[in-house]
Order: C-alpha cells, then sequence, then structure tokens
C-alpha cells in the first residue's frame, strides 16, 4: 500500500478496544508493542498479553486483523508473543482517564515491585478519596481487584498494577 | 541446548499449572466466602492460561496443538506432582497447598526469568508478576488464620503435616537435572527447595503454626514420570469430557 507508514496503521488501531473495557483502545493499554511494514508493503503488528490467561486476546487479535483488512491491507501479520512484557505502567495517561472515566481505577505507577501496599493504594474512580480498603485483589475479570470507598461508601474496581 | 531436557522442564510446569489449575476451578460456586469464590477462580484461570503457553512452547519444540496435550493424555503419561492432583479435601487444605504451592512457584519463576532459554524466560518474566497475586493471597489468609482460633490453627495445622511430605515432592529432579544447570536453563529443584524452605518458614514463623520437622520428612515423589495416585484419572476424564465429546467445541 502506498505511502503506508507506522504512524497511520498505528492510528487506525486506535478504532481496536479492550473488549473488556470497550473506552480502552488497544494503543492506550500498552499492548501493542511493535509495528512494522516492510518493502513489499506487508504490514506486521506484534502484541503481548496483559495476563497470560486473558480470555480477551484472541479477540482482540482478530480485530486487529479486520482493521487491516477493512483498511485495504492485503498482506499482514499479527503476532502475540512475550519478547516484550506486558505491565501496567505501559498504560497511557490518555487509557488512564478513559478507566477513570470508565468508573476503574487507573493502576499505580509502580517501580516494577508490586507488593500487597501498592494494591492497597486506589483512589476511588468516582469521588477521588484515598479513604479506601481493598476488599480482594481478584475480581471479576484477571485485571481488576475489589475496592470499597469510606468516603462516598461506594464498591469500586480498579485495574491491577503487575 | 537439549531440546529433550527442555521439554522434561516444561511439561512438569505445565501440567502442575493445569491440574492445579482445575482443582482451583473446582472451588467456583463452593468457597466459604464470595471473595475466595472468585479468588480461587481468577488463579484457576491464570494457571491454565499459564499451562497453555508453556505447552505452547513445547508446541514450538515439536510437540503436539496444546489441547491436544492437554486432554488426550492418560494419568501415567502426566509429568505433575502428586501434590498438585490431591483432591482439596476442606478449605484449610486447599489454603495450605496454596501457599505451599504458590510460595514455590513464585520463586521457580523468577528463577526461570534468568533462564539462557528465552522464551521461557519471556514467559517467566510474566507469569511472575501474576503469581505475585497468589503468593500474596496465600500469605495473607495463613497469617490471618494461623493464628485467629483454636480451630482455624488446628485444622491448618493438620494440613500443613499432611501437605509436606507432598509438598516436598515438587522439587523431585529432573533426570536431565544437572544439564539444565550446567546450560543455565533453570538453576535447579535443590537451589529452589533451600529458598522455598526460607520463603515458607518466615511465614510460618509470624502463626501459631509449627513446621514439621524439615530433615524427618520423606517426600512423595513420582509423580514428575507418571506414578500418580488414584486421584488423576477421574479428575482428567471430567476435565476433557467436553473435548471428548466434541473435538471441535469451540465457545
Amino acid at each position: 500500500m502506498k505511502g503506508l507508514t507506522n504512524d497511520i496503521v498505528k492510528e487506525w488501531l486506535d478504532e481496536v478496544k479492550d473488549p473488556e473495557i470497550p473506552v480502552l483502545s488497544l494503543n492506550d493499554l500498552g499492548v501493542i508493542t511493535g509495528i512494522d511494514i516492510d518493502h513489499q508493503g506487508k504490514v506486521t503488528v506484534d502484541m503481548t498479553p496483559t495476563f497470560t490467561g486473558c480470555p480477551a486476546m484472541d479477540v482482540m487479535k482478530q480485530d486487529v486483523l479486520d482493521v487491516l483488512e477493512k483498511r485495504g491491507v492485503s498482506d499482514y501479520d499479527v503476532n502475540i508473543s512475550f519478547k516484550t512484557q506486558w505491565n501496567s505502567n505501559m498504560i497511557s495517561e490518555k487509557g488512564r482517564k478513559a478507566l477513570k472515566d470508565f468508573g476503574l481505577a487507573p493502576p499505580p505507577q509502580h517501580d516494577m515491585i508490586v507488593d500487597i501496599d501498592i494494591i492497597e493504594r486506589a483512589n476511588c474512580p468516582h469521588c477521588g478519596s484515598e479513604n479506601t480498603e481493598m476488599k480482594t485483589p481478584f475480581g471479576p475479570t484477571l485485571c481488576r481487584s475489589m475496592h470499597y470507598c469510606h468516603s462516598c461508601l461506594q464498591a469500586f474496581e480498579q485495574f491491577k498494577p503487575i | 541446548m537439549n531440546q529433550e531436557a527442555i521439554k522434561d522442564l516444561l511439561y512438569k510446569m505445565a501440567d502442575d499449572q493445569l491440574i492445579l489449575g482445575h482443582r482451583n476451578s473446582e472451588w467456583t460456586g463452593f468457597g466459604p466466602l464470595l471473595e475466595e469464590d472468585i479468588a480461587f477462580s481468577s488463579m484457576a484461570q491464570d494457571k491454565v492460561g499459564q499451562s497453555w503457553q508453556l505447552y505452547k512452547i513445547l508446541n514450538e519444540l515439536g510437540e503436539s496443538d496444546p489441547d491436544i496435550v492437554a486432554f488426550m493424555r492418560n494419568a501415567d503419561q502426566f509429568h505433575n506432582s502428586q501434590f498438585v492432583e490431591l483432591p482439596n479435601g476442606e478449605y484449610d487444605f486447599s489454603l495450605i497447598r496454596h501457599f505451599l504451592f504458590d510460595t514455590a512457584e513464585l520463586i521457580r519463576f523468577q528463577m526461570l526469568s534468568e533462564s539462557s532459554f528465552e522464551p521461557l524466560a519471556n514467559l517467566a518474566k510474566k507469569i511472575k508478576g501474576e503469581t505475585k497475586y497468589h503468593s500474596m493471597h496465600a500469605k495473607i489468609w495463613i497469617k490471618q488464620l494461623g493464628s485467629a482460633t483454636e480451630e482455624s490453627i488446628s485444622r491448618l495445622q493438620g494440613s500443613l503435616d499432611e501437605a509436606m511430605p507432598y509438598a516436598f515432592g515438587l522439587f523431585e529432579v529432573s533426570k536431565f537435572e544437572q544439564e539444565l544447570i550446567d546450560t543455565g536453563i533453570f538453576a535447579g529443584e535443590e537451589a529452589l527447595k533451600a529458598l522455598w524452605k526460607n520463603a515458607t518458614t518466615e511465614v510460618i514463623s509470624e502463626t501459631r503454626l509449627t513446621l514439621p520437622d524439615m530433615e524427618s520428612i520423606t517426600p512423595v515423589f513420582g509423580g514428575r514420570y507418571g506414578s500418580h495416585t488414584e486421584h488423576l484419572q477421574p479428575l482428567l476424564d471430567e476435565m476433557s469430557e467436553v473435548f471428548k465429546v466434541d473435538p471441535t467445541a469451540d465457545w
């Protein structure tokens, strides 16, 4: 495809959302780890799972394939690998805001050592309070933990730091 | 690099994850409280997903498709430790097994993140982050219930005494052990066991539980090379029921 650049492909991928968090694009989630266009125009997209057992990964891959197809790319490849390992610091600022607006507390930034005090440190996405309590580090999907806000008296979920 | 040695290592880890993942899933709908029901179900999903990725590496080394490997073998072809196939029992036994196994697993994948076999090192870097949550969950409950009431303490103590010989079976050495160590693929079961002893001792020392004398324990070996209890085959029969009725079933 003539004039195709990595930036254009990246922009296309903005329309692919996390199927479990439909406000968050794969770009903002940080799971797109590489885009390559070779001299013959073949487009290769590399992705990495958020969680090893994430059942949404196949759906995401298919959605990327569909977007490339829809945009008229005929030669393409989408690889899922662990060469780059995803961590929650890879969620973009825009992605963090989208999570919060969706009602999910964004994961606290960490220095790659996730411990109990980091997981417990969730700000309520509804009222912003720090007076919250972790109820369980496991939630309705692998990437969420459950918390309670003592200020606005509501339960909420956090995208887990990992 | 000796592929047989790598396969031996991958199979035992993948089978441990799959079988314990299945046992964890048996708590779905039966947890003593909702949060625990969700916790064991989530850990099941993690472990089965991790086993799939380990089988995927095996697949790239020439073994069959992950689903075939998971669903079409009989008990004597499995390499999991006997520890993970034991029935869930009461919640105290499941909790003790969760603690002993996941403490070892976290250290194992931390060690493997340095492996000279790159596909495994990459996956281990991912898995160790997920397993941190499992290990943390176990620690919180052991500390809490290990110092709570007479009943919780005596129940956990009974399960700890029962589980320990099986837990030691996790560290059954591979017939390729020295080669795995020499080639930097895995630092070895003995090294892992030493770190695991320290980690478990540290947590237990903060409770009113007593660790059995580690030196006098006779480990239950055999699982790594196909010797299993009568509990494994019924588990496999149940796990593979849908696949055997319709191998193309999808959802």
